[in-house]
């Protein structure tokens, strides 16, 4: 904690309900330009609703592509807000403190983003309402509840309210904060909010208390939800390249790969633009590197395994899908393209410390791994489908249209569009975080230097 | 008729000098309450350590959900016998992820709604209050009869109270 200085409340409140309280200048015509972005966005998707998914590059014998590979992208950044909120809370890790309230954040926007594409893929999203509710009473034909595309919704569904109510619980404070700052309307809607927080020791106590046992139930749902997800593609027998046993953990590591990433981009460009500098330091983003580097690792070796398994078995078909998937043109230049953008350039950078406490250069090595990481789910759904095989009479390269890439860069701009109308209403950083830092941290001397410190209560 | 008493201080030391001071002027506790707009480590103001039965809520919450899809993933299976490659219309491994996913959501917004109620939220009538709490100050607050707040604002000002606001 060398970075940290001493900063009062008053000051802490004054910049980190700057976006509530004292809109920047940016701010307008970023969200009016996103807003635009968006709506055109919304237009081309009821084209596609109107038209039919002809007007994608959706094709027999690839029926599972652009859509569905930003779909598992999606719910990968998803993964941010539990693994850096849940694990860095129960460990009580100090530098947890700015980045939890953005990373569970990230996870309510970008599950939301998940959802729409498979509704998008349905290509007639109406006709969803059959998974949920009887087909036809009078003949008694129900959801089929075993199918794994129920598994799906119901994980994603879990995840995103338990997320969504995570994120309420830890920003009463802050709301109860919020209230005592603002006047007419605002202070109306921020006491409803807030239920008449007053911050008495039982109150503070059940914040932590609850915190820690939301953290506890969230994990494993967040395990499960990506897991559910890989199982879509590894319960399908017939395509080789999805049928993994394992699918499970190589894909939970992998979001948590670049959802963390994904939450050292929004903070870098937090830090830029509401000017915290204050409370998202480059110590921040030195342990976060730390972290991912172990992360990526990891992840890396889940990479290789899920190949050496595929080829161990001298499967002819799984060969051929292999030597298409790395080899032949042009998944070729995405398979390199992934390995570097996903491991060996971001990886390269952050073992240098003067990369770790470089914010730039952090922001753009975060950057590298999400193009990594959207090409290693394009990889794991799209070979499996185009390879020739004999019972197939087409198997032309799926090419994604122009709508389908517009959709894509939508959802960036949509989730972003999503996040800065958050901002200009409740912070970004949990102030009440910041707060109890400054009360707990302190200086101690030992020998002839004065160390900062923070001071923790032993249970 | 009751009225509500709050004692504003900048310093924690005071403000548990104040608490003290209640206690001593023979207030019950559970009459006041210190207020901080960041947590405090417990008993830093020699409050009493406030009981909880939040653990309880994500056990329940999760007995509930568990037997609603057991019910769900039984009822719709039997309701539409569909034999699918061979296996048992109640097969097992297929409805666990839905008993699983069930269960962790009751938990979740059961143990959501324990913290709102263990928290004695939403306060719809939350007494006297100052805005400055939130901005570092500590508010030692007690509701006390009309009769005994003189007393109540002695022992608050007696400890070094900067202000004295009542509702």
């Amino acid at each position: 904690m060398q970075q940290r200085r001493t900063i009062d409340q008053i000051h802490t409140n004054r910049v980190l309900l700057n976006g509530q309280l004292d809109t920047p200048k940016w701010w307008a015509p970023t969200v009016i330009t996103l807003g635009i972005i968006v709506a055109i966005g919304f237009f081309m998707i009821g084209i596609m609703v109107n038209k039919g998914l002809g007007v994608t590059g959706l094709s027999r014998p690839v029926y599972w592509g652009l859509f569905i590979t930003t779909f598992v992208f999606w719910v990968g950044i998803s993964h941010a807000g539990i693994m850096i909120s849940a694990i860095l809370r129960l460990s009580q890790a100090e530098w947890r403190r700015p980045v939890t309230r953005a990373a569970e954040l990230l996870t309510v926007f970008s599950l939301l983003t998940a959802l729409l594409f498979p509704l998008m893929h349905a290509g007639r999203p109406w006709r969803i309402v059959y998974y949920i509710l009887p087909y036809d009473f009078a003949r008694g034909i129900m959801p089929n509840i075993r199918s794994p595309l129920i598994w799906d919704p119901v994980a994603i569904s879990t995840y995103l309210t338990g997320s969504t109510l995570f994120l309420y619980i830890a920003l009463l404070p802050d709301l109860g904060n919020l209230r005592d700052r603002t006047q007419g309307w605002q202070k109306a809607l921020y006491t409803v909010l807030a239920l008449g927080w007053r911050g008495n020791p039982r109150q503070w106590k059940l914040q932590t208390v609850g915190g820690i046992l939301l953290s506890a139930l969230m994990l494993p749902i967040f395990v499960s939800v990506h897991s559910i997800v890989s199982w879509d593609f590894a319960v399908t027998p017939a395509v080789e390249g999805w049928h993994s046993t394992i699918f499970a953990p190589y894909f939970v590591i992998g979001a948590v790969h670049s959802g963390v990433s994904a939450v050292v981009t929004m903070m870098a460009l937090m830090r830029w633009l509401w000017k915290w500098e204050d409370f998202i330091r480059p110590e921040h983003f030195d342990a976060l590197a730390r972290l991912l580097i172990v992360v990526a690792t990891g992840w890396l070796a889940f990479t290789f395994l899920e190949l050496i398994f595929a080829v161990y078995g001298l499967d002819a078909p799984e060969l051929e899908l292999r030597d298409l998937q790395i080899f032949q043109w042009p998944w070729n230049i995405l398979f390199v393209t992934f390995v570097f953008t996903g491991y060996i350039i971001p990886v390269g950078m952050w073992l240098q410390k003067s990369v770790r406490n470089n914010i730039a250069l952090m922001f753009w090595s975060s950057i590298f791994v999400n193009i990594g990481m959207w090409l290693e789910r394009f990889l794991i759904i799209v070979p499996g489908l185009a390879r020739k095989t004999p019972f197939v009479y087409t198997w032309e390269a799926y090419r994604p249209s122009g709508l389908e890439w517009f959709i894509l860069f939508w959802s960036l701009a949509w989730v972003t569009f999503l996040m800065l109308l958050f901002s200009r209403f409740f912070p970004l950083v949990p102030l009440f975080e910041q707060k109890e830092s400054q009360t707990f941290g302190d200086s101690i001397k030992i020998g002839r230097v004065r160390v900062p410190a923070i001071v923790r209560e032993a249970d | 008729m009751s009225k509500s008493v709050l004692g504003l201080y900048d310093d924690p030391n005071q403000a548990a000098d104040a608490m003290d001071a209640l206690k001593e002027a023979g207030f019950a506790q559970g009459t006041f309450d210190v207020l901080t707009g960041t947590p405090y480590p417990e008993g830093a103001f020699g409050e009493h350590v406030p009981q909880h039965r939040l653990f309880r809520y994500p056990a329940f919450g999760a007995i509930i959900g568990f037997t609603l899809a057991l019910f769900l993933t039984t009822a719709t299976s039997i309701a539409y016998p569909l034999v699918t490659g061979g296996k048992p219309i109640l097969s097992v491994f297929a409805m666990l992820v839905i008993l699983y996913e069930m269960s962790m959501l009751s938990a979740v917004i059961s143990t959501v709604v324990g913290i709102v109620i263990e928290s004695r939220l939403p306060n719809v009538n939350p007494g006297v209050y100052d805005a400055r709490i939130t901005e570092g100050m500590i508010g030692v607050v007690i509701t006390t009869e009309d009769d005994q707040a003189d007393s109540a604002i002695a022992a608050l000002n007696g400890a070094g109270a900067m202000e004295i606001k009542q509702a």
